[in-house]
């Protein structure tokens, strides 16, 4: 009986509630005279059309809503949108043309120390920053396209740029020509799935101090340094796609001081490395596609105690390297296609242990202008007797149980 | 030019060893592309051929036809023809079917295979090295009369490009590896056909690796479709210089 | 019809011919003779541009041969040893030097018929023997109807019967009025066929001379006589 009070009480509410729609048939011209109009639960809609208003404030809780995506035009002074209000919905605009600042960040949408805030199926034009969310909790960025066409790092903010945030939820985006695709700094237990970012200048991703969040199918591709992922502990990195990040700097997976994280069924094409990893240690990398990557994994000998378990390394130029000859992570179990051992007893795991690291792969770490005779006759003479006679390259750098077979990854 | 040419294809063709020639890298490259599901494994397999044996056997092989066809030669001299005819014919005869043994011994397996920017690349280069080896042996059969000291030429030009060139590279790579040489480098690679054609395949069979790291000097310079079109012309250069060389002296030669 | 002014030659540092003058016109029979490495075949390659000599000129019917290689459509040449690619057969050679002439005027094959290679065409090279070779080489030097025919030991390999149809074939050319220019050490050989001899030693001409001339400066009736009569005159040059 009191639940049904309750029920009665909500619905008379949302009755209450009124619609208030705006564009040059109706009374209500501009978004400011319908912002001032509505109170919090109010809907206000609006039609198509172009709407020059300079910065747009939300401080009302009410569902914002494009009809037709109406266009709203920062005219490169404004920030377009601002967000000061819990529970707000933004949904179906095309925001274009924020100012471009280099002390106040403008945005086509920011949102400001808020919670359960929506921002929906929105298309971001050529705006400095695309979406900012600044200390915000609960909320959700979902299905917006986000274009920018920065040519240099400094002059283009990034696409999605979370800060000090928590419980987020980044989910279908389509990010291009930022700085950064998404960008995460003190964002913790959040998500960020089913995203495409793509040819921005810098990293597709980039992650700071950002603690126990996952990020899950994913794609990453053609970003000026690839995905970024440093001073973190306990990331998921689970089914994304890192491809073709070329570049002296760039890499699929760039790994700075990472803990206790789990990298799993990835795959990684095409990029100048595949993963990177600096200071990292209690890393499982399990299940992961490498293939056609200039080098595989790059791992520094400051990382430890990482597990490189059942990956299928196919196709890179080289498959591990590193400028060290200290070697405290475990190489175990993954498919490699230059392997040529054999198998007698046919249980599918190589009977000779497998040394996946090059005399090339050193040599070129020390002298990088030595690339010039990859895959001369000399070199490969050289590489060959050093796979039959390590001297050069440390002999614990080894996987023991090396597959006969790739895993249908 | 023509009836000559064609004189000399048919005699060329009907040898044993460019048949040969043509079944053993056949054999290789379908081989090696059947072995592996993908194509990598392949593509390295007549990478290596592309750049040991088919400089290998053009250059010898034209050496010893060359030596074996004197009599040819002199029987062709006393006819009306001119010299520089006699010579340019048996170089494009001779180039022709080192590039049809090498187009149809690896360049089917790899349009199958790989039929892709990497495999037109190989195949290209594959027949410009052709044609380069038979102009060296032009050279060095020109250079003296004794066909056992032109051999011995040819075999040791051979050596030079495919091995000890890229150790002179590396030892120097090593011990000015304190110095600013990237540049420098590039211009190296010019005195090799070899090398050159190895780097332009690299840049397509290795490209994310060729893209990045030492990036800038390849990025800059071969992977630009300016550095494409100079390595070509050098590629031709290798071809030109050797062969005006050896013609120059056929023109002036006595029989 | 062929000058030759102030030709010298030297292979390393032997002179091969030094400062030959000679001039050949049309409807003479000359005989080339001397002793072995006096320059013969020297100054033949020479005419032909096989050889390219240090200095002097050669001039074909007033153009010279420096760069040319026209002229020797009107040049038949039987050389020495005749050395033909292994593994053609008779047939392949004779139709590889038509196809190479392209020539459109008519062929003399009289020679193929009396030396009867019409039924070994199939044969390959390397299984003739030296004297069926020389016969291909007097096939090939015939063939076109060239103005000038340059034999070099022609009849040296070649059996009394061949040698005879070979002699017969060039008595009528040079009825015909052409140049043949022979070298040979049979002296005897060219008893009837011959109308000028030039005599060269170490790269020298000895002495040139019309056959008449000569036979009636030594009142011999036989070329070899004449000749042994001369040399035996110059005895004070003592390395013949």
């Amino acid at each position: 009986m009191k639940n049904l009070v309750y029920i009665f009480f909500f619905l008379s509410l949302i009755c209450n509630a009124k619609t208030i729609t705006v564009g040059k048939t109706y009374p209500v011209k501009t978004i400011k005279h319908a912002l001032t109009l509505a109170i919090d639960g109010d809907t206000i809609i609006v039609t198509k059309g172009v709407y020059k208003e300079g910065n747009i404030i939300i401080n009302k809780k009410i569902a914002f809503l494009g009809k037709n995506y109406p266009i709203l035009d920062g005219q490169n002074k404004f920030e377009v949108l601002s967000v000061a209000a819990d529970s707000v919905l933004v949904k179906g605009f095309k925001i274009i043309n924020s100012g471009y600042a280099a002390l106040d960040d403008p945005c086509g949408i920011k949102v400001y120390d808020r919670n359960f805030v929506r921002i929906e199926n929105n298309i971001l034009d050529n705006n400095f920053f695309g979406i900012y969310l600044q200390n915000c909790k609960n909320s959700i960025v979902k299905n917006n396209t986000i274009r920018a066409y920065g040519k240099q790092e400094q002059l283009i903010g990034n696409g999605i740029h979370c800060w000090k945030s928590e419980h987020l939820q980044i989910i279908g985006n389509r990010i291009s020509g930022h700085r950064d695709g998404i960008y995460f700094e003190f964002v913790t237990q959040s998500v960020i799935w089913r995203n495409i970012s793509n040819n921005n200048i810098r990293y597709g991703l980039h992650f700071m101090f950002s603690n126990d969040d996952s990020y899950i199918t994913n794609v990453f591709k053609g970003n000026g340094a690839g995905v970024a992922v440093m001073f973190t502990k306990n990331v998921k990195m689970f089914n994304n796609y890192f491809e073709e990040n070329w570049g002296d700097s760039a890499y699929g997976l760039l790994l700075k001081e990472i803990a206790d994280s789990y990298i799993f069924n990835n795959r990684f094409a095409r990029n100048t490395s595949g993963i990177y990893m600096e200071g990292t240690s209690r890393i499982k990398v399990e299940k992961n596609v490498f293939e056609a990557n200039g080098w595989g994994m790059k791992i520094q000998a400051s990382c430890m105690e990482n597990e490189i378990v059942n990956n299928n390394y196919v196709g890179n130029t080289f498959d591990i390297s590193t400028n060290g000859s200290l070697v405290l992570n475990t190489f175990n179990s993954n498919y490699w296609d230059k392997y040529e051992g054999y198998d007698l007893n046919k249980d599918g795991i190589g009977d000779v242990p497998y040394h996946p690291l090059s005399l090339f792969a050193v040599l070129t770490e020390n002298n990088p202008s030595a690339m010039i005779l990859f895959r001369s006759f000399m070199i490969t003479l050289l590489d060959k007797s050093e796979k039959v006679l390590p001297s050069i390259t440390p002999d614990n750098f080894i996987d023991n149980k090396p597959l006969m077979k790739s895993l249908p990854l | 030019m023509n009836r000559i040419i064609k004189i000399i294809l048919l005699d060329i063709l009907k040898n044993k060893i460019v048949l040969a020639y043509t079944l053993i890298l056949a054999a290789l490259s379908w081989s090696s592309f059947a072995l592996e599901d993908n194509s990598a494994k392949g593509l390295l397999t007549i990478l290596n051929v592309i750049l040991f044996t088919v400089p290998l056997v053009s250059i010898l092989f034209s050496t010893i036809y060359l030596y074996n066809s004197s009599e040819f030669i002199e029987l062709l001299l006393s006819q009306p023809i001119k010299r520089r005819k006699i010579w340019t014919s048996l170089f494009l005869g001779l180039s022709l079917s080192m590039v049809l043994a090498f187009g149809i011994g690896a360049g089917i397996p790899l349009l199958v295979n790989a039929p892709d920017s990497v495999g037109l690349m190989m195949i290209a280069i594959g027949c410009l090295i052709s044609v380069i080896f038979v102009a060296l042996a032009f050279l060095s059969s020109i250079l003296t009369r004794d066909k056992a000291k032109g051999i011995g030429i040819a075999i040791m030009t051979w050596l030079f490009f495919a091995l000890l060139f890229d150790g002179i590279v590396l030892f120097l790579l090593f011990q000015l590896a304190d110095y600013p040489i990237e540049n420098a480098m590039v211009g190296i690679t010019a005195l090799s056909p070899i090398d050159l054609a190895r780097i332009q395949i690299l840049m397509h069979l290795d490209v994310s690796a060729m893209m990045g790291y030492t990036g800038a000097i390849f990025k800059d310079f071969f992977g630009t479709s300016i550095g494409l079109i100079v390595s070509f012309l050098l590629l031709c250069l290798w071809v030109i210089v050797p062969f005006f060389i050896s013609l120059k002296k056929f023109n002036q030669k006595d029989l | 019809m062929i000058d030759i002014q102030n030709i010298t030659k030297k292979f390393g540092k032997l002179a091969v011919l030094q400062d030959i003058n000679l001039s050949f016109q049309k409807g003479q029979c000359i005989a080339l003779i001397g002793p072995n490495g006096c320059g013969k075949t020297t100054l033949i390659k020479a005419i032909l541009g096989m050889v390219l000599p240090d200095s002097g000129s050669i001039t074909v019917n007033g153009k010279s041969i420096l760069g040319e290689y026209l002229y020797r459509n009107n040049i038949g040449y039987m050389p020495q040893i005749g050395r033909y690619p292994d593994n053609m057969t008779i047939g392949q050679i004779i139709e590889m030097i038509k196809k190479v002439r392209n020539s459109t005027a008519d062929l003399d094959e009289e020679l193929i018929r009396a030396f009867e290679l019409d039924k070994m065409f199939d044969k390959q090279m390397r299984t003739l023997s030296g004297g069926t070779t020389q016969k291909v080489s007097a096939v090939l030097a015939f063939l076109f109807n060239p103005e000038v025919l340059i034999l070099d030991e022609p009849t040296a390999g070649l059996d009394p019967l061949a040698s005879e149809i070979l002699k017969e074939k060039i008595i009528r050319e040079k009825e015909k009025g052409k140049l043949i220019l022979i070298t040979s050490h049979l002296l005897s050989e060219l008893d009837d066929l011959i109308t000028e001899i030039i005599f060269m030693q170490e790269g020298k001409v000895h002495f040139h001379q019309k056959i008449e001339d000569l036979k009636a400066s030594t009142q011999e009736d036989k070329i070899s006589k004449a000749i042994a009569k001369i040399l035996k005159n110059n005895r004070h040059e003592p390395h013949y």
